[in-house]
């Protein structure tokens, strides 16, 4: 009985010891990578191209998520609000919907898996390759040269997506509730119009994507850089990378909802 | 054009006493270890200036640990690395890097960037570090690629070469800002004996041309004896031997001896280290 006990206690503070030091390497890495970020800025094709990578190539799922959700929502809301003999706030709620909650943290997800396993395989294959030590004997720094863009291009494109995702969602559902059921154009749009305040609603948006884009892409670019380097340690570096990156948003979604929504 | 004989004829000198004032390359009193497991132990080398040194040893004798550490990637826990006197591993970050420019170091499988062609790999050094107009990039990647025989596969990307070709061109990217040493890294694994006599050549004629100083990482002893002037042995963490590949042939030194008749068993033990087999395996133990 006692030693299940200690053999439990052992295992709990391995797992808290790991966690920390695994934290600690994290803040560490992403301090290291903040310090050479010069390059990126001073050589903007190479951030370009890292835009490229994360965000135009998320484009398309980023495009018809956005559009299928904006459709259910307009389907479910306006069945809901019907009842109500209100369904011309059908825009409020599909617009509200979108930019408070469901744009950012639905792109996050999607970058994560879309974007965010693309940056952990490319930097752990290249790690794996020995090209970031041929980078480093090369006197080039891997650092400022591969990790620091990628973050960089990650941090720009998640904002970007996470509108694009609302803006195509807003678009569904007026398709569903004003073209398809036959909602009032003026109502669902006047509505949205007088109930979404930029300040309270857009802007905090548009802060929770900019924390989910950090969070996403640190998360990402350290994994791929932390990953052993075989087949095997690259492929469980991505599945962490998505893992990691679905809590991540998850959690710090509910922090910011807490002191942005509800004046905790 | 470079040239230079295929069979290379030694130079007389005397590296026995280790550490001397022309090498480029100095080790002092280096240990090394990867966590709890000691790699390296109070090893002192030279690697004098214009010569081409093999390091030699079994697998996991520490022989790529010793590239590591000059090139800077790893750090000694005692002892000091100097490359032309000057302490590696207590240099800053910034210094680190200068230094690298003065090294080129070709990797085992290449470590080519997949993503660029052949030409776009070699021109990289020049694009990180020179402002120079595109139409000298251009000449400069095509003598590079010229001088290991590729100057046709620049529009190749890395997946449409060979082994032997990648490591060439690889070797076309180590030497593009002409360095003062070039590192290898088992340049001849896993290549056919055509690739392998091409490698060897290369690697004797690139560093008469370039008057550079070369260390080899191998246990090639056909291909690299060919080449080298001289040989460092390493086993368990120590020089065990040195002296010209003749040196080494007739060495009576029971590592060297097994590694040059290439016997199973020896100082090296085919088993590594077990209980008891018939413990193992569940018979009675009397």
């Amino acid at each position: 009985m006692i030693s299940s006990v200690a053999s439990g206690l052992r295992v709990i503070g391995r797992l808290t010891v790991d966690g920390i030091w695994h934290l600690g390497a994290a803040s560490r890495f992403m301090s290291i990578v903040l310090m050479r970020s010069a390059m990126t800025f001073r050589r903007y094709r190479l951030l370009i191209d890292e835009i490229y990578f994360a965000g135009a190539l998320s484009l398309i799922i980023i495009v018809v998520s956005g559009l299928f959700v904006g459709l259910v929502l307009g389907l479910q809301g306006y069945e809901t609000l019907k009842r109500y003999g209100s369904a011309e706030a059908v825009g409020t709620l599909v617009a509200l919907s979108l930019v408070r909650e469901l744009g950012p943290v639905v792109s996050a997800l999607l970058f994560a898996s879309r974007a965010g396993s693309a940056i952990t395989a490319e930097i752990g294959i290249m790690k794996s390759t020995q090209q970031l030590s041929a980078m480093e004997m090369m006197a080039v720094d891997p650092y400022a040269r591969v990790v620091a863009p990628m973050f960089w291009g990650g941090f720009i494109s998640m904002p970007l997506l996470a509108a694009i995702f609302s803006a195509m969602g807003i678009f569904g559902g007026y398709l569903i509730t004003v073209v398809v059921i036959g909602v009032d154009a003026g109502a669902f749009w006047s509505q949205m119009q007088a109930n979404v305040d930029f300040r309270g609603d857009i802007l905090n948006g548009v802060i929770k994507s900019v924390v989910f884009g950090a969070a996403v892409t640190a998360i990402a670019v350290f994994e791929g850089y932390d990953a052993p380097p075989t087949a095997e340690g690259v492929s469980h570096a991505v599945t962490r990378t998505v893992v990691t990156s679905a809590l991540t948003v998850l959690a710090l979604d509910f922090v910011l909802t807490a002191f942005m929504f509800t004046g905790v | 054009m470079l040239s230079c004989p295929l069979e290379y004829q030694p130079q007389e000198y005397n590296l026995k006493g280790n550490v001397d004032s022309e090498s480029l390359v100095e080790f002092d009193g280096v240990d090394f270890s990867y966590g709890a497991t000691p790699i390296l132990r109070n090893v002192s080398i030279g690697f004098p200036k214009g010569k081409i040194i093999a390091i030699m040893g079994g697998s996991g004798s520490g022989k790529t640990t010793l590239l590591r550490l000059i090139g800077g990637q790893l750090k000694p826990d005692q002892g000091t690395v100097r490359f032309e006197g000057d302490a590696i591993n207590s240099m800053s970050h910034a210094r680190l890097y200068a230094l690298r420019r003065r090294m080129g170091m070709l990797f085992q499988f290449g470590a080519l960037f997949t993503d660029l062609s052949v030409f776009e790999n070699v021109a990289f050094p020049y694009r990180e570090h020179l402002q120079l107009p595109e139409s000298m990039i251009r000449d400069l990647v095509l003598m590079k690629l010229h001088a290991v025989g590729l100057r046709g596969a620049h529009d190749l990307k890395p997946a449409e070469l060979s082994g032997g070709m990648a490591r060439r061109v690889a070797l076309a990217r180590a030497i593009a800002l002409d360095p003062r040493l070039i590192m290898y890294d088992e340049p001849f694994a896993g290549l056919d004996p055509i690739s392998v006599a091409i490698i060897a050549n290369l690697i004797r004629r690139l560093n008469s041309a370039l008057g550079a100083t070369s260390i080899i990482v191998t246990h090639d002893l056909e291909a690299s004896f060919k080449i080298v002037d001289y040989v460092y042995f390493i086993a368990e963490g120590e020089i065990v031997a040195q002296g010209t590949p003749e040196d080494l042939y007739e060495s009576e030194e029971p590592y060297v001896q097994q590694f040059v008749q290439g016997e199973s068993d020896g100082p090296v033990r085919f088993h590594y280290p077990a209980g008891r087999y018939d413990a193992d395996l569940g018979m009675s133990v009397e």
